[in-house]
């Protein structure tokens, strides 16, 4: 290599990346390949990879719901042109630019999928995690998401109509959950707090006031700009 | 093209098997190929249509074997190859051993930010007003096009609703291919579970799909 990394390594890491996983050594080689010839920066690639890992991540998507719930002229703004609402939090940029909020009601739940590949609202819940990826949600969201949805725990009434938005185009979703009871005295940074990733994907609702904290729930995309 | 990545509908992929909690990257290596991606996207030689289509392109063995950071790497060396910019044997080696094509332009540290940021609008003007509104019934196209489509083939030949209009957008299907943007008026289309996956759906369910104006036609 012709730099070195500055990387948190945990047990984990360990575990998949070394000299003998042969996949880890071949993204080593392209690295070094594209670094010796001038295409890439390596410092670049340390920064993108900072960015998601650290900065951008769902806790920008709490506080976009957080604010909805609390502000019904944001709500009805975030309803109406969902891009230039988030824009006003901060939150613009890659797989971000064209945004859609669509909102849970007493008999209808929101779903997003991409069946044809990733497609993700990065900028308000950072990148996606494998499952979201992965063939087994893709195939089964549009087909079966009661099923889909029992598998992290949430069973719906039958009655409640199941909206599947499948992002095949750039249009990214997010689901904006009904506000949680006896949240009337919260403040919105409090509220942020109850707001799951997986709330914000369909496949789970926010948490009520004194459950689990959702750090436990969220990938570890801690620190400055993604705070609660 | 009917490739391994259109998914809807499929069945045998077992559990999804939601991971709580889940690290942002499962491996070093992970990292290294989310920032390649985007870092080797910068140089502006191919459109992010063309790289969906890498990707969907690989044969579907591999495909079905790989993890989704995996998939994005092989895909990569696909476009670097077409592109000029490293060949197969410097793949095989793990080194460079030609000049290759020169980049137009390199993504440098202190622009990450601005870069990521901006990100990279698909939306364009369109010539001539939509062709359905809101409310509008429509049956989308059954067609099955070697190249890259964003129809997917559960969404074919179906009868569906406006649900909205959106704005023009850049055509998938030609920008793919080099053949340029050709952008078209963008709709959000809902269907009945019933019209999607027969008399066992789910009675409470509605799908929509994001549907170029020429995937339409009225119903």
């Amino acid at each position: 290599m012709t730099h070195t990394h500055d990387h948190s390594h945990d047990d984990h890491d360990h575990h998949h990346d070394n000299e003998l996983d042969p996949f880890a050594a071949r993204v080593r080689a392209l690295e070094t390949i594209l670094t010796e010839k001038g295409l890439i920066d390596p410092a670049a690639v340390d920064a993108i990879v900072e960015t998601y890992e650290h900065k951008v991540g769902p806790r920008n998507g709490a506080r976009v719901v957080a604010k909805a719930w609390a502000d019904p002229d944001f709500r009805d703004w975030l309803a109406r042109d969902a891009t230039a609402a988030i824009a006003s939090l901060g939150y613009t940029g890659r797989q971000g630019e064209h945004m859609q909020a669509v909102f849970n009601t007493e008999d209808t739940h929101n779903l997003v999928v991409c069946t044809l590949c990733s497609c993700y609202p990065w900028t308000v819940l950072g990148v996606p995690p494998v499952w979201y990826k992965a063939p087994a949600y893709r195939s089964q969201a549009v087909i079966n998401p009661r099923g889909v949805l029992a598998e992290f725990g949430l069973k719906l009434p039958e009655t409640t109509r199941i909206r599947v938005w499948d992002s095949t185009a750039e249009l990214r979703y997010m689901v904006v959950p009904m506000r949680p009871e006896e949240t009337g005295e919260l403040s919105e940074e409090e509220l942020a707090k109850l707001v799951t990733r997986d709330c914000m994907i369909g496949t789970g609702l926010p948490l009520r006031p004194g459950s689990l904290s959702p750090l436990a729930l969220w990938p570890a995309t801690g620190e400055a700009g993604t705070a609660p | 093209m009917n490739g391994p990545h259109d998914l809807g509908g499929q069945m045998g992929f077992g559990p999804v098997a939601p991971e709580v909690p889940e690290p942002v990257f499962h491996a070093d290596w992970e990292r290294r190929a989310l920032g390649l991606t985007l870092a080797a996207g910068a140089l502006g030689a191919w459109t992010i249509d063309e790289s969906r289509h890498a990707r969907e392109s690989l044969p579907p063995a591999t495909y079905y074997a790989a993890s989704y950071y995996e998939i994005w790497i092989r895909a990569l060396e696909v476009l670097l190859e077409r592109h000029g910019f490293v060949a197969a044997d410097e793949i095989e080696a793990g080194r460079p051993l030609w000049p290759g094509v020169r980049p137009k332009q390199v993504l440098h540290p202190a622009d990450v930010a601005r870069v990521l940021a901006r990100g990279g609008p698909c939306n364009r003007p369109v010539e001539g007003a939509p062709r359905f509104s809101a409310g509008d019934r429509v049956r989308t196209i059954n067609e099955h096009p070697t190249g890259h489509t964003r129809l997917p083939r559960y969404a074919r030949g179906k009868l569906g609703v406006i649900e909205a209009v959106r704005e023009g957008f850049v055509f998938p299907d030609t920008n793919a291919h080099g053949k340029g943007e050709n952008p078209e008026h963008v709709y959000t289309v809902t269907f009945d579970g019933h019209e999607l996956w027969g008399k066992g759906a789910d009675p409470a369910l509605t799908v929509s799909i994001d549907a170029w104006e020429s995937y339409l036609e009225p119903a």
